[in-house]
């Protein structure tokens, strides 16, 4: 479980984040949503340790971040897989070289027992064999996003973050990244953390849903309370679409 | 304020380069491929460059000190003390600073933008240490052999001037670069070359780590790059130069 608590982040005076608190429970996918520009992707990289926070605490099961040492602040991030926007593969490494890396660098394992735990983790995420040999950039958009994923649990991290998942993919591709995702979170137990503005993501995968407004947490619930919520910011974010609007409607 | 601020993060940053390796397997892996890239692909500029200086140099040298009370050897004296002072170690490394200081920012760089950085931070890797450091280790190995094999093919090239043209005689030349030789000043070059190799990685990783933004921004790290570390180099040579000449 991650918990933040009170935290507060600022860039040269603009208050980016504003004494936000929210619990990432263990072995379900959290959904950190909200409009372009809302603070969420500032809040996740908060939450990792790529930005410093000014205020609060963010426990890793008890263990503050920001009071932890460089080589501590090391040691936990192999316990913490992450799924970029842009899948953020090696351009240098072949698909098969990309997932072996994180194992290379911190598993104390054998040569053929790397390559075997790569190739379990490709087939996991259903890359075919022929792939493995090729270039990141010789791969569509959502194999490099599985790549990603692979890469990210070939460490069997405690804590999986996903950047914008979806971006950039057809919605058919985005429905099975979400579920491989989802897939992924109840099999290994992990405590998944995903940074998205894709409703449909949302409605599919989303079990804890932490809304962020100009910075501030301005909802916490379930896919399930969504539709009964009285709070005008989130029904404007979540019920845009005259899609959304009917789906509200036809549920409440 | 700007400077001190990018002494700062420099220094900052190379505390985090100048450590031992996570894994030494990894930078044996990394050394081998920086050797290639940085040196090996650097030698067909070094010998263009080298040759062609040389050949002109001599050829200057020549019309411009018409004198009868001139020795014969002097051309041959200039030529060769010019290219193991001056232009084999310094003249060199500025041109190196485009080549290699480009290609290390542009690369880290690019991979700062594209979130690769982020990721190796991400899986607990000491991203600088383990980018960085290989590149400056190579290069810091592969100078010195580039500044005597400039020597060699810059002195070739002077000799060239003999052998094709009738402004030099080969016997007159070969005798100038042997005349009253001070092995002193190839060990001068090289020592300012492992300070300038030091410099053009170092100053070009730091731009290209702490790059942001798009492609634009990338080629701005690259522009920084350059010109940050040729100026390093034109002031750590006036610097070597009262340091290890002015005896």
């Amino acid at each position: 479980m991650i918990e933040v608590k009170n935290i507060d982040k600022s860039f040269d005076g603009n208050h980016v984040l504003k004494n936000v608190s929210a619990v990432f429970d263990n072995g379900k996918t959290n959904m950190i949503i909200g409009a372009s520009g809302s603070g969420k992707t500032v809040l996740m990289k908060s939450v990792i340790g790529l930005h410093r926070i000014d205020n609060g605490r963010i426990e890793y099961d008890g263990r503050n971040l920001p009071d932890m040492r460089m080589s501590d602040v090391r040691l936990l991030r192999r316990e913490v897989g992450m799924l970029f926007q842009g899948s953020a593969l090696f351009d240098s490494l072949s698909v098969l070289e990309n997932v072996i890396y994180p194992l290379e660098m911190f598993a104390k394992t054998t040569k053929e027992e790397m390559v075997e735990r790569a190739r379990f983790c490709l087939q996991h995420v259903d890359l075919k064999e022929k792939s493995y040999n090729l270039a990141p950039s010789e791969i569509s958009g959502g194999m490099q996003k599985r790549v990603a994923i692979a890469r990210a649990i070939a460490l069997q991290p405690k804590y999986l973050f996903c950047d914008e998942p979806n971006s950039g993919l057809d919605p058919q591709t985005s429905l099975i990244i979400d579920q491989l995702i989802h897939e992924i979170t109840r099999e290994f137990d992990i405590t998944t953390i995903i940074n998205s503005h894709d409703m449909n993501s949302v409605m599919e995968i989303g079990e804890n849903i932490i809304f962020i407004n100009k910075g501030e947490k301005a909802w916490q619930g379930s896919k399930e309370d969504i539709f009964h919520v009285d709070n005008e910011d989130l029904n404007n974010f979540v019920f845009a679409s005259e899609l959304y609007k009917k789906v509200k409607k036809a549920n409440s | 304020m700007n400077i001190l601020q990018d002494t700062g993060s420099y220094a900052l940053l190379m505390k985090r380069v100048l450590v031992a390796p996570d894994r030494w397997r990894m930078f044996f892996r990394q050394f081998p491929k920086e050797l290639e890239k940085l040196g090996l692909q650097s030698l067909p500029i070094v010998i263009i460059i080298s040759v062609f200086i040389g050949a002109i140099m001599t050829i200057q040298t020549k019309l411009n000190t018409e004198n009868p009370l001139l020795p014969t050897y002097s051309t041959g004296l200039v030529t060769r003390d010019t290219l193991l002072l001056e232009f084999s170690s310094t003249i060199l490394c500025l041109i190196l600073a485009g080549k290699i200081g480009s290609n290390i920012a542009s690369e880290i760089g690019t991979m700062r933008i594209t979130e690769q950085i982020d990721a190796l931070e991400i899986m607990g890797v000491n991203s600088a240490n383990y980018l960085i450091l290989p590149k400056i280790a190579a290069f810091i190995f592969m100078m010195p052999f580039l500044v005597i094999f400039s020597m060699a093919v810059g002195l070739g090239g002077g000799y060239l001037v003999g052998v094709f043209t009738d402004i030099i005689t080969t016997a007159d030349y070969l005798l100038g670069i042997q005349y009253a030789f001070i092995p002193y000043y190839v060990f001068y070059s090289l020592v300012k070359s492992v300070v300038f190799a030091f410099l053009i990685s170092s100053v070009a990783a730091y731009y290209g780590y702490y790059a942001y933004g798009g492609a634009l921004d990338v080629g701005k790290a690259s522009t920084n790059a350059v010109v940050n570390s040729s100026i390093l180099i034109l002031f750590f040579n006036l610097l070597i130069t009262n340091l290890m000449l002015n005896q």
